[in-house]
């Protein structure tokens, strides 16, 4: 029980003492590392505020000049004045809505069998692995798989190279995110609430109903919205289900026509259409193009933290 | 569908030995026991976490499962409602027979069986929701859809609980702003308003303080009019204070596997066992020279 410190600091001491505690080392490691971490956050966001600049600075012609006239034009790769984004909107927007109607069910529906139904067998366990393997997936390849089954095998029910086709294909493609993203927030409800409604004799599905489901509602709603905006930005395997690059000539087609058979686009496509241009006004319809979809997939993230923020207080 | 029936025809047989208890004739109830194990062991994959556990619960008594940490007290508790079924790589061997019926048969319903058998858990475990949904949730699962019906289940079962006066101007409040012996009075309010008929306790007042505790003792006292209540406790003075019967299980090495198996000591009324043990093992847990 020897207590050896306190015999080093005796009353004669006591200005040794201050000086120990108040005038020893700063703990330069420490400075350093978080001067370290700082500057690569700078580099990280100055990468993003160049990146934003630079399309700025280069859409600057478009926007000041014919920003109107932009948004409401057609796809034309032909004639940097008669180029626009508007049926790369709709296009985008269509596909959005197909991914949410198709992917978002199927996948959540995936979730909650693999975490509350199924977490008992070996071979739930090795689905959820070859899900996350699905992940990981280039695009390119699930448009191979769009364009062989939904464009050539159910050809006749998706209308060909239609927008519907497309939209299946990004389905897809960001199933396995939202399976994955859906599986982690049902994961992270605590075990407490399951057995709280089962003890009270809920039944497996009105648990995951009325408690493990809301609890998880914020998370889902976060990872599913970000699988949208990555279906958004997409633009491989629309290249190869028929997403048009040159000149979208919509005729007189009606909306629901225009779905079901005609040809479409979306902004990932046109952007890339337009960036295979030469000259300085079509640079400048690229930079336009690419800053209106970085304002989409914003707004739809947006959408996701207001969604979570809104679901998270309302208990 | 069938063993649902069955269970209900026979909680009706036993409604009609409730009532004579009740119309006078003390002996019925004091005979039947609510619940019997016999034999019970519970494995955790090949692992036996207790073994040979022997016990019978009687009605409207307070039954306390003592002893030390992984002695397998919680473990025989969750077998009492079949909790232990969400938990994969549990197994059963021996019966739990409740009311006569062996609740590990393959044609018994878990969840018939929970909506009979509540339980209390050792952390407060409120739904995140208000404390009105945390209460009417129970009722409205067995069908109770109309408000006026549920306001009055949920002002009763907060009246049982002795939480009605701190919170009825505040139904419509989430549940998680409560203090944790609020949330747990909560959760027993929360097990009241199904009207079940046991209320299973794992080490309910773990997680609280001294008077927040003090106030759960009372309330078992009040309820246990009502329900047959067994609780687990670390607290040697908590079984004493409220148990009609203890269980002192502790643990052995197992020679093989050097994994520590549970085992039931000794179960007698609380009384002898805190006065008077027949065992030496509980003599040397209840004074204190062991655990």
């Amino acid at each position: 029980m020897a207590l050896s410190t306190p015999a080093k600091f005796g009353a004669s001491s006591a200005a040794n003492l201050t000086a120990r505690i108040t005038g020893g080392k700063r703990d330069v490691k420490g400075r350093v590392v978080e001067w370290i971490l700082l500057t690569t956050l700078g580099i990280t966001l100055l990468v993003l505020v160049a990146l934003v600049v630079n399309l700025l600075d280069r859409a600057w012609p478009v926007l000041n000049g014919r920003f109107g006239d932009f948004l409401s034009s057609g796809l034309d790769a032909s004639n940097a004045d008669e180029a626009g984004v508007w049926q790369a909107i709709r296009g985008t927007l269509t596909l959005a809505i197909i991914v949410v109607v198709v992917s978002f069910p199927l996948g959540i529906s995936c979730a909650v069998y693999l975490e509350e139904y199924a977490s008992r067998s070996r071979l739930a366990r090795l689905i959820r692995i070859n899900v996350r393997n699905l992940a990981g997936v280039p695009s390119i390849v699930y448009g191979i798989l769009g364009l062989t089954i939904f464009v050539k095998f159910a050809g006749g029910i998706t209308g060909g190279r239609t927008v519907i086709a497309g939209g299946l294909t990004l389905s897809v493609l960001v199933l396995p995110v939202v399976v994955i993203t859906a599986s982690e927030a049902l994961r992270a409800v605590p075990r407490s609430i399951r057995e709280g409604a089962m003890g009270v004799g809920a039944t497996q599905w009105e648990t995951v109903r009325s408690h493990v489901l809301p609890s998880a509602a914020p998370g889902i709603l976060t990872g599913t919205m970000l699988a949208l905006s990555r279906a958004a930005g997409e633009a491989a395997p629309l290249l190869l289900v028929g997403g048009i690059t040159g000149l979208l000539r919509t005729g007189n087609l009606g909306l629901w026509e225009q779905i079901t058979e005609g040809g479409f686009t979306s902004m990932p496509v046109a952007i890339f259409s337009y960036a295979r241009q030469t000259g300085a006004d079509f640079q400048a319809v690229t930079a336009a193009a690419s800053l209106i979809l970085l304002v989409l997939v914003v707004v739809i993230n947006g959408l996701a933290i207001w969604l979570r923020n809104r679901f998270e207080r309302n208990w | 569908m069938n063993d649902s029936r069955n269970l209900i025809e026979q909680e009706s047989v036993l409604e009609q030995k409730h009532e004579e208890t009740v119309t006078g004739s003390v002996v019925s109830h004091e005979d039947v026991p609510v619940f019997r194990t016999k034999d019970l062991s519970v494995f955790y994959g090949d692992f036996r976490a207790v073994r040979d556990v022997n016990v019978y619960i009687k009605a409207r008594e307070i039954t306390a499962f003592i002893g030390p940490s992984g002695c397998g007290k919680s473990t025989v508790l969750r077998c009492f409602d079949r909790m232990n079924d969400l938990i994969p790589t549990a197994r059963v061997e021996g019966t739990v027979e409740y009311h006569g019926v062996n609740l590990y048969d393959r044609e018994v319903d878990a969840v018939e069986v929970r909506r009979r058998v509540g339980m209390v858990f050792q952390k407060p475990n409120p739904f995140p929701k208000s404390i009105y949904d945390n209460l009417a949730f129970g009722p409205r699962l067995n069908g109770i859809k109309k408000k006026a019906d549920l306001d009055v289940i949920v002002e009763s079962s907060l009246k049982r609980a002795a939480l009605w006066d701190e919170v009825k101007d505040r139904l419509k409040a989430s549940a998680m702003g409560l203090s944790g012996g609020q949330q747990q009075r909560l959760c027993i309010a929360r097990c009241i308003a199904v009207e079940p008929d046991v209320i299973l306790m794992d080490e309910p007042c773990s997680a609280l303080d001294p008077i927040a505790t003090a106030r759960i003792e009372d309330l078992m006292q009040e309820i246990k009019r009502d329900f047959t209540i067994i609780i687990v406790t670390h607290n040697m003075q908590q079984a004493a204070r409220v148990s009609d019967q203890t269980a002192f299980f502790t643990t052995e090495v197992n020679p093989e596997s050097d994994r520590r198996t549970g085992v039931l000591v000794e179960f007698d009324k609380t009384q002898k066992m805190f006065s008077n043990p027949s065992d030496s093992r509980t003599e040397a847990y209840v004074t204190g020279r062991f655990g």
